[in-house]
């Protein structure tokens, strides 16, 4: 697998070239948010707001109202935690231009529960207007810009930054409203978004070999959650749906994938993977990810509850977890 | 002439005093007529927009419906937001702009229209009437308003982008905002005045109603935002205390801008201003209800004594 390092760094920087209205805002995290480039290309583009988050969505409001279309930058907690009643007053019932770029999802940093965005897609959801996007690879990352600009409101990204996967093929862009197909089944559906996807894909080789067919969807547009290929997934398989997201199972993907099958009264058993109504706290990616129960063995796991009998996957037939050392290259800061 | 009355007043000084006046009244008359409302506020502001929309700001004529349209529904999808910007004229390289913050101001803000000719007396019947856009807690929609101020603070940092890309267009017009002295004890407010300096947004000018008081009663016994002038000078604009009831005063500080550095005009004023009669409430003036009859027709009796009332 194809590992890339510093995507959106690049993208950025090359598809803002031909498009003057786009400035980037950043609260002091502008390495850690892959944005360094953006502003030694485009000086006078890049807006320095100090670590000021209730300003700076507010003042990015005020830019958007003058044509402008700012792309906020910064730690997603630092966002919609910090700055949520600037979100909704300032930029969402006005349904403003403002793009907010969320870093560190859920468990992907070591820097504990004050870094983690775990609750952000709950949270953001319940937002009217907003649109959310969850990036899970390189080709995500490169082609989600273009999506997030021709949305004519506020949107919100989370993002992944430094060594990313590259899941799939660059020439296939990331569509708005529609979930990728990574694999057709009829025994599980499978709906896994962001870093969860990798993860996944761990496991359901392994699980088709014990001869589960699996209907597998990568989820990257979380609001509006409107995907006819994801009614139609969670509609068919013969022992149920399993959700997995890097994110609280309250209010994310397992609860937007739950309104739906209830709303269209699809009678399937739901088993959402996720961080189960609790703070993480500061530690690697896969000491986490094992922790809380997000990684392959405990999707395996699901998988068993819902067929109602052991696979016997053993440890060594799961794909060894990508270890991740805490201190990267790819990285400004630890965290 | 007494030697002691000094020189003839202005023309345009009476004028304000004139519409400071009126708009008390009105604001009064409407207290009275709906047994309730944000009359302090017009006690304290009165002069403040007077000077602004008779003297001191920039704008074309008003370019909205004289009687404010119904309320059409919320921005969205396929859904343009319907701005009250428009009784502030057009908006032009050279023109000012004019941002209320303290969006429970609406009431005196609508009379202030209503009284420079920018909206009609009848658009102050549907304050606070279903499916209106002259909403008691002013919003994006309302009359004057281009943003939803009702959260406290957010209107000076969105007033200081739009200053920001005005000063990079290079816009010769200025980006006025009114702010309420209790914001100065929200931290985002304190966040934008230092992203104002530090821009050099020059062009910005924020008039504050230093009345004193808030919800709770006395700021000074509620929070304590003293000494408000150095502590917004150690921010980095510029900062002026002027008598919040003076034309001249409140007009003058604008006639001399200083490069790079935002200005602040620290209004001092009464919030019983003109209607003596509120001392009785102090020091809660936030929103007056009236606590009997007996105390409506003492305000009644005021109007028609002091204020020229029953003859409009």
């Amino acid at each position: 697998m194809e590992v890339l390092t510093k995507v959106h760094a690049r993208r950025l920087v090359e598809w803002a070239r031909d498009k003057p209205q786009v400035v980037v805002l950043s609260a002091d995290l502008t390495s850690s948010t892959e944005i360094a480039e953006f502003r030694e290309a485009y000086p006078d583009r890049f807006f320095s707001m100090g670590i000021a988050e209730q300003n700076m969505v507010s003042f990015a409001a005020g830019l958007a109202r003058e044509g402008m279309v700012p792309m906020v930058h910064t730690f997603a907690v630092f966002i919609y935690r910090q700055a949520l009643n600037q979100i909704v007053s300032s930029v969402a019932y006005s349904n403003l231009p403002v793009k907010l770029f969320g870093f560190l999802p859920g468990i992907t940093t070591p820097g504990g529960a004050t870094h983690q965005a775990i609750e952000d897609i709950a949270v953001l959801r319940a937002v009217p207007n907003m649109t959310i996007f969850e990036t899970g690879d390189a080709t995500d990352i490169e082609t989600v810009l273009d999506p997030v600009l021709s949305d004519p409101g506020p949107v919100y990204v989370r993002m992944l930054r430094g060594e990313v996967p590259r899941l799939f093929p660059a020439d296939e862009p990331l569509v708005p409203g529609r979930s990728r197909r990574l694999r057709s089944g009829s025994d599980l559906t499978l709906l896994t978004a962001g870093i969860c996807t990798e993860e996944a894909m761990r496991a359901t080789a392994v699980l088709e070999a014990r001869g589960l067919s699996i209907e597998h969807l990568h989820v990257t547009t979380h609001k509006p959650f409107a995907d006819p290929a994801i009614l139609e997934a969670v509609a068919k398989p013969r022992f149920g749906v399993i959700t997995m997201e890097n994110h609280t199972i309250v209010g994310g993907l397992g609860s937007a994938v739950a309104e739906v099958m209830a709303e269209k009264g699809v009678p399937r058993r739901l088993h959402r993977i996720g961080l189960r109504d609790t703070f993480a706290h500061g530690g690697s990616r896969p000491y986490l990810m094992r922790k809380y129960g997000l990684d392959a063995r405990a999707l395996v796991e699901a998988v068993e509850e819902l067929v109602g009998r052991s696979l016997g996957v053993a440890e060594p037939e799961l794909e060894a977890v990508r270890i991740e050392p805490v201190h990267s290259l790819a990285k400004a800061e630890a965290l | 002439m007494l030697a002691s009355s000094g020189p003839p007043e202005l023309t345009w000084v009476k004028e304000v005093r004139r519409t400071a006046d009126a708009i008390r009244r009105r604001v009064m008359e409407h207290v009275l007529a709906n047994d309730g409302g944000y009359l302090s506020q017009a006690c304290s502001a009165g002069e403040i927009l007077s000077t602004l929309y008779l003297r001191t700001m920039r704008m074309g004529p008003s370019v909205a419906p004289p009687v404010p349209p119904p309320f059409s529904g919320v921005p969205g999808r396929g859904v343009p937001a319907l701005s009250g910007g428009g009784y502030h004229g057009l908006p032009g390289a050279e023109l000012d702009r004019f941002f209320l913050s303290p969006a429970h101001y609406a009431l005196v803000l609508y009379t202030a229209l209503i009284e420079v000719g920018r909206m009609a007396p009848e658009g102050l019947e549907q304050f606070n009437k279903d499916g209106s856009t002259v909403e008691m807690i002013g919003a994006e929609h309302s009359p004057g308003f281009e943003m939803m101020g009702g959260a406290l603070a957010q209107t000076l940092s969105q007033a200081a982008g739009i200053a920001l890309a005005r000063k990079r267009r290079g816009d010769g017009g200025r980006v006025f905002v009114f702010l309420s002295d209790g914001e100065f004890q929200e931290g985002q407010t304190w966040e934008a005045l230092q992203a104002m300096a530090f821009y050099g947004l020059d062009r910005m000018i924020v008039y504050v109603d230093v009345n004193g008081h808030q919800c709770d009663g006395r700021m000074d016994e509620v929070m304590r935002i003293e000494p408000i002038q150095t502590r917004i000078e150690s921010f980095g604009c510029r900062a002026v205390m002027v008598d919040g009831h003076d034309p001249v005063a409140l007009d003058a500080p604008t006639r001399d801008p200083v490069a790079g550095r935002p200005l602040v005009v620290l209004c001092r004023t009464d919030p019983c201003h003109g209607i003596p009669l509120l001392e009785s409430r102090r020091p809660r003036f936030h929103y007056l209800r009236f606590a009997s009859v007996a105390e409506r027709e003492s305000f009644r009796r005021f109007y028609d004594a002091s204020m020229g009332g029953g003859g409009r």
